[in-house]
């Protein structure tokens, strides 16, 4: 089944285009891993498919639900308000530089937003949030407070805080560049466990092992086109263009 | 006269002080808020206005603003007040020029707060009312704190302008005390009284901050 598909997305900045007709769609249980330069529009890509940014053109559909079309002059229409939040609740996003709430702890932090918006039993959404937390290694840290955490802790609270909703798709907009190299072990560890209880993500990185090893499709972007995509194995060990290899090299000789 | 008919005679002016001092706080915090709203507003319009009006509160003199809300009516529109109207005119017009200073600190405070936070708000669902009220407003508030802690303590000092308006409160009565006993206790009372009322303001907003240190 078709989590998540975008038809032909066009955005730009004021004069600059920063995605050309981009397309692609994720089924259930999938994880996908967008690689590109820096300023190739990866980011952009995923703020648009979680509607932080409004696309000029294309389409985008969620578990079969369209949450943008596009009109005769081709021109993005934005569903109804009731519509959106209704598909506002199929995707979680992760963002680089986690966006904890400070003044909440580690625990109102997962479970506020179940409590509240999704207006779930609290007993059910606490002993979610504590199966979480033990999962994410942080069944300890409940009443701290983010500044109490360090950098990876709190990508793990984000995470948590995150699934918390339920979503049906994930998204990560390089989530371990924030962080120290050591740290970064333990959020791909997370993400490598959701990746085998099949949860499906879409995940931005410069991690290109990690995309190798656990993406079942990769992506690469450059100056807002997809360039390659396929298979992790034959994009990343064999990519078959030119500018795919430039960038790979990159990586290698680091 | 005795000191305690001193004492006496100025516990009132004390009353009247702490009370132009609550009800202008109670008035201008929020009505600042609302100030900051519309200052930072899309629509032009509203927020050329806000701005004009912080710039003029903050342009004049509060005594010449005092003036203006006590005379205005009655030299502008014939408009002949009640008795009482002084002690209105004094809290409307510290009132809406504290609401001035109030919402460009509370402006700088949410502009101050990372849109991150506004963003993972709304991925998470919160409606735009929810994010100010339960994600942004809180940070602001352990945010503007220190600017706020100086604006009161400039409000208990500020109270002794009412004296323009012939409003009887703590300096207005020192004053008259003085000059009939022509004796400086008075005045030095009103002093003290300013000084300890200023402390017990540093102390209650120290207090405040250190309740909201539990986090960065
Ligand atoms: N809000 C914005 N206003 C104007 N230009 C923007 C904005 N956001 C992104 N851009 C531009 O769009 C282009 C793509 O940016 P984007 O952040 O999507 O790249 P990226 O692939 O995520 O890069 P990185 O790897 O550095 O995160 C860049 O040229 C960037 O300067
Ligand atoms: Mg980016």
């Amino acid at each position: 089944m078709k989590l998540l598909e975008i038809n032909n997305l066009k955005k730009s900045f004021d004069n600059l285009d920063v995605l050309h007709d981009i397309s692609l769609s994720v089924e259930e249980g999938q994880v996908v891993a967008i690689i590109g330069p820096s300023g190739s529009g990866k980011s952009t890509l995923l703020r648009c498919a979680t509607m932080l940014e409004t696309m000029d053109s294309g389409e985008l559909t969620y578990v079969g639900e369209s949450a943008v079309t596009n009109n005769e002059a081709g021109k993005a229409v934005y569903a109804d308000s009731k519509q959106l939040k209704k598909i506002q609740g199929y995707f979680g996003l992760v963002f680089q530089n986690f966006n904890l709430f400070p003044h909440y702890s580690v625990m109102k932090n997962i479970t506020d937003a179940p409590i509240h918006i999704q207006k779930r039993d609290k007993k059910e959404v606490y002993a979610q949030a504590r199966e979480l937390l033990k999962k994410m290694g942080l069944e300890d840290k409940e009443d701290y407070y983010p500044c109490q955490l360090s950098g990876g802790q709190q990508q793990r609270v984000a995470i948590a805080r995150a699934l918390a909703l339920n979503p049906s798709i994930l998204f990560f907009d390089e989530p371990t560049s924030a962080l120290d190299p050591e740290l970064t072990g333990e959020i791909l560890k997370v993400i490598r466990q959701l990746a085998e209880e099949k949860m499906t993500m879409v995940i931005v990185t410069h991690e290109m092992t990690f995309a190798r090893d656990v993406a079942d499709h990769v992506i690469f972007m450059d100056g807002g086109y997809i360039i390659e995509e396929g298979n992790p194995k034959d994009v990343i060990e064999h990519p078959k263009e030119e500018r795919t290899r430039q960038f790979l090299a990159r990586f290698a000789a680091k | 006269m005795s000191l305690a008919a001193i004492l006496q005679q100025l516990a009132t002016g004390m009353l009247a002080t702490i009370s132009i001092f609550v009800l202008t706080l109670f008035f201008s915090m929020p009505l600042g808020l609302l100030v900051a709203f519309g200052r930072m507003a899309k629509f032009k319009p509203l927020q050329y206005l806000m701005k004009f009006y912080i710039s003029i509160m903050r342009g004049t003199p509060l005594m010449l603003q005092l003036m203006v809300v006590y005379y205005g009516p009655y030299y502008i529109f014939h408009i002949k007040l009640p008795a009482g109207y002084q002690f209105t005119a004094t809290i409307i017009g510290f009132a809406i020029n504290y609401a001035a200073y109030f919402a460009e600190i509370y402006r700088s405070g949410i502009q101050s707060i990372p849109v991150g936070q506004y963003e993972a708000a709304k991925v998470l669902g919160y409606s735009k009312v929810q994010t100010f009220g339960k994600i942004i407003f809180p940070q602001m508030v352990k945010r503007v704190l220190p600017s706020v802690t100086n604006e009161v303590i400039t409000l208990v000092k500020d109270t002794s302008l009412a004296f323009v308006l012939a409003y009887a409160e703590m300096f207005t009565l020192a004053k008259q005390i003085a000059a009939s006993q022509t004796s400086i206790v008075p005045l030095f009372i009103a002093g003290l009284f300013y000084y300890i009322f200023n402390l017990i303001v540093a102390g209650v907003m120290g207090y405040i901050e250190k309740r909201l240190d539990y986090y960065k």
